[in-house]
C-alpha cells in the first residue's frame, strides 16, 4: 500500500509498473536527435485535419491506441484515464478521448501533466482500483501558438529565451505487473512563484519549482544525485536548466553531471530554430514514452528521476501583470523492485 | 527557497542570453531598407504614369499591402520575418501581415466570429492610437484656427 | 540616389525598431503603436515631411510615415470641413492602406489555407 514518507512524497511498494507506453510526434520532433525512437511520427502537424485542435486530439488518440496495442490490451481493460493538455478547458484530452467510454479524470498541470498523470495512474494502480490505468497528455505547436501567442503566419519576433511547443503526445499504461520499469516513488510539487513575469521566459519561471521538487525528493529519500543514472526535467530549456543547476549549487549539490532536460533533448538546437529548447506537455511526454521508459525496460538505465515542469499561467493573467507560478511533479522510475 | 525573488530575477537575467545585436540589427536594417526601396520603385512607377506624389504614395501602400498579403497567404512572410525582425515589422507590410495572418488563422472559427472579429487582434491598437493621436492634433489645430484664423 | 536614401532612412527606422525589441521588454504591438503615434507627433510638428521629401519611400513606407499621413490628412480635413474634419481627417488619410489590408486579408482567408509552420523549420 502506498504510504506518505515525507511531505508530498509517496512510496509505492506493490510493484506498480509502466506496463506499456507510446509516443506520437510531429515532423520536427522526428527530425530531432531522438527521431527514430517514437512509435508514430507524422509527416507534418496537421494530420490531414481541418483544425490544429483536432490534430492535437488525434495525436493523443494515437498515443493511447498504440500504447494499448503494444500492451496487447483493449480499451475495456483500462479502468481510469488521467489526461490533460494545454488547450483551454483541457479540450485536447476531452475530444481526443471522448470515444473511449472509460472513466476519465481531466488534469491540468500545464507542461508537468505527464508526471502528474503518471503519478495518479500509478497511485490508482497501487490502490488496486482496477487493473490497468492510462496517463495521457499532448501538446501541439500550432494550437498552442494561436491560443497563447500569435497566428501561425504572423511574423512576430521570438526572443532567444522563448521555447518551442512540441507537437506530440505520450501515453503510459500502469498496472501491478512483474515487469520493469517500476514506479517507485512520486513527489507531488508545490506551486512555486519565482516572480518571473516574462511569458517568453518560461524556463526561468519553472526552474524554481523543479529545484524545490527534486530537492524535497532527495531529502525525503535520503539520496543524492549520484544515486541516480539521470535526473530528467520536463522542459526547462537552456535558461531554466542553467538556473536550476545554479540553485542546487548554492546548496552545495552538483546536479549538472546527472541532469538532462527533455526540452534540450528533443530538438537539435543548432539546426532547428527552437531558441531555448522545446516545451509543452508533449515534449516531456514524448521523451519519457519514446526514450526514457524503453531505455529502462531494456536495462540501459536503472534508476531515474523524471520531474516534468509546468507554468501555471494564462494569457489573461500575464497581461494583467501577474508573475508566472511554476510547478513540478516528480516520478522515480527504476528497473528493479 | 534558498534565494530571494530579487536575486533570482538578477540571476535569470544573467542566464537569459540576449539577442545578438550584431546580427539582428544589420539584418533588420538591410531587409527593412530593401522593402523601402521596393516601395520607392513602385512610387517612381506610379509617378511616371502621371500621378501626383500623394496618389503615387497611396498606390504604393496598396501595392505593398497586396504583396505582403500574398506572402502571408503562401506562408512566406513569417519565414522572412524570422530573419528580418523589425525589418518586416515596421514597414507597412508588417501592418498588412498583422491584419492578414489572424484573418487566415481564425477562419476555422467562422468568417464572422473568426476572420471578421479577430482580423484586428494585433493591428487594432495601431489604428486606435494612430487615430486618437491624430484626433488630439485635430482639436489643437481647430482651436488654433479659431483664434489664429 | 533616391534609392540610396530610401534604403538608408528606411533601414535606419527598422534598425531602431530592432534595438527597441532587443534591448527593452517592449512587445512588437507596443513598438508599432509607438511608431504610429511618433509619426503623428512628428508630422504635426512639421518635422517628418522634410524627411519624406528627402528619403521618399524610405520615410513613407515605415509606420511612422503612416502616422505622418494621419497628421497630414487631419490638417487637410480641418482646412476643408472645419470642426467635422477632426472626426473625418484621420480615417480619410489612412483609408487606402487600411481598406487594402482589410480586403486583401479577407481575400487571402477565402483563397488560402493555413500553413503548417512545423514543416518549415
Amino acid at each position: 500500500m502506498a504510504k506518505l514518507i515525507s511531505e508530498g512524497t509517496i512510496e509505492l511498494d506493490r510493484g506498480v509498473s509502466v506496463y506499456s507506453c507510446a509516443a506520437a510526434v510531429g515532423k520536427m520532433e522526428s527530425d530531432g536527435p531522438l527521431g527514430n525512437c517514437f512509435d508514430y511520427a507524422a509527416e507534418g502537424a496537421e494530420l490531414g485535419l481541418t483544425t490544429w485542435e483536432k490534430a492535437e486530439s488525434t495525436f493523443q488518440q494515437y498515443a493511447f491506441d498504440i500504447a494499448l496495442r503494444k500492451g496487447k490490451l483493449i480499451k475495456e481493460d483500462i479502468s481510469f484515464i488521467f489526461a490533460g493538455d494545454l488547450l483551454n478547458q483541457c479540450t485536447g484530452s476531452a475530444y481526443g478521448l471522448r470515444d473511449t467510454d472509460i472513466s476519465f479524470i481531466g488534469l491540468y498541470g500545464a507542461c508537468s501533466t505527464m508526471a502528474e498523470s503518471l503519478a495518479m495512474a500509478s497511485l490508482f494502480a497501487d490502490m488496486r482500483l482496477g487493473e490497468y490505468f492510462a496517463a495521457v497528455t499532448s501538446s501541439h505547436f500550432c494550437s498552442a501558438e494561436r491560443q497563447f501567442r500569435f497566428p501561425i503566419n504572423y511574423g512576430g519576433v521570438r526572443p532567444p529565451t522563448a521555447q518551442w511547443t512540441a507537437t506530440g503526445a505520450g501515453c503510459c499504461i500502469t498496472s501491478v505487473a512483474e515487469k520493469p520499469p517500476y514506479v517507485k516513488r512520486v513527489t507531488i510539487g508545490k506551486i512555486t512563484d519565482m516572480g518571473i513575469k516574462d511569458a517568453n521566459n518560461m524556463g526561468a519561471a519553472m526552474a524554481g519549482a523543479a529545484y524545490d521538487t527534486i530537492k524535497r525528493h532527495l531529502l525525503a529519500t535520503k539520496t543524492t544525485p549520484d544515486d541516480y543514472d539521470v535526473i530528467y526535467t520536463g522542459d526547462l530549456g537552456q535558461v531554466g536548466t542553467d538556473l536550476m543547476c545554479e540553485l542546487f549549487r548554492r546548496d552545495g549539490i552538483e546536479i549538472e553531471p546527472k541532469h538532462k532536460d527533455c526540452g534540450l533533448m528533443l530538438y537539435d538546437r543548432e539546426k532547428q530554430d527552437v531558441h531555448a529548447g522545446g516545451s509543452g506537455c508533449g515534449c516531456s511526454a514524448s521523451v519519457l514514452c519514446g526514450h526514457i521508459l524503453p531505455q529502462i525496460a531494456e536495462g540501459k538505465l536503472h534508476k531515474v528521476l523524471f520531474a516534468a515542469t509546468g507554468a501555471l499561467m494564462s494569457t489573461t493573467i500575464v497581461q494583467q501583470g501577474e508573475s508566472i507560478p511554476g510547478i513540478s511533479h516528480l516520478v522515480e522510475i527504476s528497473d528493479t523492485l | 527557497m534558498n534565494i530571494s525573488k530579487k536575486e533570482y530575477a538578477q540571476l535569470a537575467n544573467r542566464y537569459s542570453a540576449p539577442s545578438k545585436l550584431y546580427i539582428t540589427v544589420p539584418k533588420a536594417f538591410a531587409i527593412g531598407g530593401l522593402i523601402c526601396c521596393i516601395g520607392q520603385f513602385f512610387t517612381d512607377l506610379y509617378l511616371m504614369i502621371g500621378n501626383d506624389i500623394d496618389t503615387a504614395s497611396a498606390y504604393t501602400s496598396i501595392t505593398l499591402v497586396l504583396i505582403s498579403a500574398l506572402l502571408t497567404g503562401f506562408g512566406q512572410y513569417e519565414r522572412i520575418a524570422k530573419h528580418a525582425g523589425a525589418g518586416t515589422l515596421v514597414p507597412i507590410t508588417g501592418f498588412a501581415n498583422a491584419v492578414v495572418s489572424p484573418a487566415l488563422e481564425f477562419k476555422t472559427e467562422g468568417y464572422i466570429l473568426g476572420t471578421g472579429a479577430k482580423m484586428f487582434i494585433i493591428a487594432g491598437p495601431v489604428i486606435v492610437y494612430g487615430i486618437a493621436a491624430a484626433f488630439v492634433y485635430g482639436i489643437i489645430l481647430f482651436i488654433i484656427s479659431l483664434f489664429g484664423g | 540616389m533616391q534609392y540610396l536614401w530610401a534604403f538608408l532612412v528606411g533601414g535606419a527606422l527598422c534598425a531602431i525598431g530592432q534595438l527597441l525589441i532587443d534591448l527593452t521588454k517592449l512587445t512588437p504591438a507596443r513598438i508599432l503603436v509607438a511608431y504610429v503615434v511618433s509619426g503623428v507627433i512628428l508630422g504635426a510638428t512639421g518635422l517628418y515631411q522634410p524627411l519624406v521629401d528627402f528619403a521618399g519611400a524610405g520615410a513613407s513606407v515605415p509606420l511612422t510615415g503612416f502616422g505622418n499621413l494621419l497628421a497630414k490628412g487631419m490638417r487637410k480635413a480641418i482646412e476643408k470641413d472645419g470642426f467635422l474634419g477632426i472626426f473625418t481627417g484621420g480615417f480619410t488619410a489612412c483609408s487606402a492602406g487600411v481598406t487594402a489590408a482589410m480586403i486583401f486579408g479577407l481575400a487571402v482567408s477565402l483563397i488560402f489555407n493555413r500553413t503548417d509552420r512545423t514543416r518549415q523549420e
